[in-house]
């Protein structure tokens, strides 16, 4: 029966073909548009560690007093001060703990003609590696001892692999950067995190290519690359004297492996505070916070809100299309009433005619959705070509692939039953009467 | 005449698919104005005025590997030379620049006991700012060699360092903060006082997070060295724009190869980076109002084409009665006006419901009510085209239809 339907249905969607042709185009451009804004929204809003977000924690603290511009929202600052970051993460309270800044510099390579190109880097500490799953290629990543040690040291991309040794394992071998030399020791497989949850400076940027320890990179006077709030003293601060600055410039990240041990971690952050307030360094009461990975990006509105309102566009655009496909299918239905009139005349039910013009709207929704797909890969592609930092990351992956194919034929099946449903309310006789 | 009421039984009959035809054109009308407006909102945003001579100034940033002893002779040393170039008006070594995303931000006060500040400001540095910038003074005067200091002795901590105690603010700040002129009066920026000895038009931030601070911006006289975020501004003679960065690159490469170019550009690029995701939104927003109107062109295509051929024999019959070719023409065309004018009416209450929705979670302005006249014409005409080819193709039926079945 069903076999037989789909035949009726591809020979009258064949009958009227500026019709069909019409319902399907709409059908495609609304799955286009929607598919497109939902991609990226699926991209932008995804959890970027699935396997430990609910285990990844970053604390926050209030060292500040009143007096400065940003003090508005009872929140406690972004960042976290080297004195305050450091003391949280040599108390070790977490499973895991890194604390962490961003940097740029130059790179090259010593006693190489390469030109010197900027590099992005990572200034953290040994943790980091384990705790963010970070896979290694070559060699391994740092351990505390060298933090400690303020090793001159350095675990580089894969990327700057390829560029500085060709791909080859590269550990032991040094890099310049900034100039000063650094040994290698790991290389790590490609990795990213999206968003780049770790530090939202930037929060679509590409990974880092070179990862140094926080301690080395202070020797070095690694340039920075993030923002720094300062209070009290009205940015008469040099990036040198950060470590003793009031100022807040660094990320401090957690890993607790048991829920039950979060609020210990969270009191011992206040007992913290009301020390600090004790000794005269912090002057507000304890404000503190502990936001697992989810909830950082949710509380920092991540997601741009363009790309909501892109969706919501797609949305109504894909709704006119509905509506149009619908009002069409009506009259491509309608039209048929004395073919409808036959059919119930020698013997066919209601449900029969309308099963079969049911199988016709699935036929639309499915080539709309073929074509919508199309369209699809087409906008993404549109997409990124786009400025946005997000928009290099817009791909179509396999459940939104799936999806694009359920919502087509889904749509358009909901849009097709009130024409079917019309088509079949045709009285047999009326219609056989007429020549 | 019009045929109305005849048109309004007809309609009667295929009171579905009527109802689905004015229910796309209200989508799509309700739709459409919001996005224009949406559209118009981020093009007026695009042209918020920088302040500076956009034309003429361009940038040329370089970083350093490694330090620079004497890093004071090495700045004056590159300026001096970059003021020699041909094509080259003036030039300074500057911190920021307005819409270059990198900002210096403080709080300022105007009473150095109170707790919380007063407005949240950026403050511009750099030596001969103004003439480099082409920032139009206003009232007061500029800085004199002998008021600026460098940053990095500022910031030293040293007990010899003169400690600057001067400021020009913008027009915005002297009307938000003073009432009247600012000359001679004292704010506090970073707890030191400074008194206000300029007023220049309104330059913008170099990232604006909040619209309404946009020109919360001042002048200091502090003088850069190399490095974080530093960048030398020239203003250049018309058309020596391109000559001026090829040349200016290369010869701070020349003088330090040490000195890598991290970028170099017109301001036109500055302005166009900043507001790049703007303008991606606001084509966005451009190609979805074309597609909807296509769309729902597309659909008035068919539905109209579907009417024509059900009414073929009544089309036939009016012939015979004497109706020309006209008559039925136009009583397809006022059948889509009627049509087209209900949905704009339903349009247009939707419309304002979005821009409520948009109000309350975006902060979009109310929308202007200029705009549903537009969306309303746009919409007619666009039906009227629209229905066109079906409403002729109905009045070449012939009168013999009359006598056929259907």
């Amino acid at each position: 029966m069903f076999g037989y339907y789909l035949e009726l249905a591809l020979r009258s969607l064949k009958r009227s073909k500026a019709l069909t042709a019409l319902m399907v185009l709409a059908v495609a451009m609304g799955i286009g548009a929607c598919m497109t804004t939902l991609t990226v929204l699926h991209v932008v809003s995804g959890d970027p560690i699935p396997s430990k977000s609910h285990r990844l924690y970053y604390p926050q603290l209030e060292p500040r007093d009143t007096d400065n511009g940003f003090y508005t929202k009872g929140e406690p600052p972004d960042q976290i001060s080297w004195q305050d970051g450091m003391y949280l993460l040599k108390a070790r309270r977490a499973n895991r703990q890194a604390l962490m800044t961003g940097g740029i510099a130059p790179v090259q390579l010593p006693g190489s003609n390469l030109e010197p190109f900027f590099a992005r880097a990572r200034y953290t500490t040994a943790d980091f590696f384990p705790m963010f799953e970070v896979p290694m290629r070559y060699g391994h990543a740092w351990s505390e001892k060298e933090d400690e040690a303020r090793s001159r040291i350095a675990v580089i991309s894969t990327t700057l692999n390829e560029r500085l040794f060709h791909g080859e394992d590269s550990t032991g071998k040094t890099v310049r950067y900034n100039g000063m030399d650094l040994q290698v020791v790991g290389v790590i497989d490609p990795w990213r995190a999206h968003p780049r949850f770790y530090d939202l400076n930037d929060s679509y940027a590409d990974a880092e290519e070179l990862f140094i320890p926080l301690t080395t990179s202070r020797d070095l006077k690694g340039p920075r690359n993030g923002s720094r709030d300062c209070w009290g003293q009205g940015g008469k601060v040099t990036e040198d004297a950060l470590e003793t600055a009031n100022c807040t410039w660094l990320q401090l990240w957690v890993e607790i492996d048991d829920p039950a041990r979060v609020a210990d971690y969270k009191a011992f952050m206040t007992h913290y505070s009301q020390d600090q307030v004790a000794v005269g360094r912090f002057h507000l009461p304890p404000n503190v916070r502990l936001r697992d990975v989810l909830e950082w990006l949710d509380y920092n509105h991540v997601v741009p809100s363009d790309v909501h309102l892109q969706v919501w566009l797609a949305l109504g655009f894909f709704a006119v299309c509905l509506v149009n496909t619908v009002g069409l299918m009506l009259a491509k239905f309608l039209r048929r009433s004395s073919e409808i009139g036959v059919r119930r005349a020698l013997g066919a039910s209601r449900a029969n005619v309308f099963a079969q013009l049911l199988i016709e709207a699935g036929m639309i929704g499915l080539t709309g959705g073929i074509a919508g797909l199309l369209m699809a890969l087409g906008g993404l592609w549109l997409v990124r070509q786009q400025p946005d930092a997000y928009a290099s990351l817009a791909h179509l992956d396999m459940p939104m692939l799936a999806a694009t194919f359920a919502i087509a034929i889904g749509a358009t099946l909901i849009a097709g039953l009130l024409p079917a449903w019309r088509a079949c309310q045709v009285t047999p006789a009326l219609q056989l009467k007429s020549p | 005449m019009l045929d109305i009421r005849p048109i309004l039984s007809t309609l009667k009959r295929h009171k579905v698919t009527a109802i689905l035809l004015v229910l796309e054109i209200a989508l799509t009308c309700a739709i459409v104005c919001n996005a224009v407006f949406l559209v118009r909102q981020r093009l007026d945003w695009m042209n918020t005025p920088s302040g500076i001579d956009e034309a003429h100034v361009v940038e040329v940033r370089p970083v350093n590997i490694g330090s620079t002893p004497a890093m004071h002779g090495r700045v004056d040393e590159t300026l001096q030379a970059l003021r020699q170039l041909p094509g080259v008006r003036y030039a300074s070594l500057a911190n920021e620049l307005p819409f270059g995303f990198e900002s210096w931000n403080d709080g300022i006060k105007l009473d150095k006991d109170v707790v919380a500040p007063v407005m949240h400001v950026t403050a511009f540095y750099g030596e001969g700012l103004i003439n480099s910038l082409g920032i139009q003074l206003l009232e007061g005067r500029d800085f004199t060699p002998d008021e600026y200091a460098w940053l990095d002795d500022i910031t030293s901590g040293r007990k010899d360092v003169v400690i600057p105690h001067v400021v020009i603010i913008t027009k915005f700040m002297e009307d938000r903060l003073f009432h009247g002129s600012a000359l001679g009066k004292t704010l506090y920026y970073g707890g030191e006082p400074m008194r206000v000895i300029g007023v220049v038009r309104d330059v913008a931030r170099p990232n604006v997070m909040d619209r309404s601070l946009t020109y919360g911006s001042m002048l200091l006289p502090v003088r850069m060295s190399e490095g974080i975020g530093a960048t030398y501004v020239m203003r250049v003679q018309p058309g020596q724009g391109d000559a001026v960065l090829k040349a200016a690159s290369t010869m701070l490469r020349e003088m330090d190869p040490n000195r890598v170019i991290q970028r170099k550009r017109h301001y036109s690029e500055v302005r166009a980076a900043y507001f790049a995701s703007d303008r991606a939104m606001a084509g966005l927003l451009v190609g979805v109002c074309v597609a909807l109107l296509i769309v729902t062109a597309l659909g008035i295509v068919g539905l109209g084409s579907f009417w024509v051929s059900q009414r073929r024999r009544q089309i036939g019959v009016r012939r015979a009665l004497g109706a020309t070719r006209q008559d039925v023409l136009r009583y397809f065309q006022t059948e889509n006006f009627l049509l087209a004018t209900m949905g704009i009416a339903l349009g247009m209450v939707l419309a304002y419901g979005i821009n409520i929705v948009l109000m309350l979670r975006y902060e979009s302005p109310r929308l202007p009510a200029a705009y549903l006249p537009l969306g309303a014409i746009a919409l007619w005409l666009l039906g009227q085209a629209a229905v066109y080819a079906p409403a002729r193709r109905a009045s070449r039926v012939p009168p013999v239809e009359a006598t056929r079945g259907n």
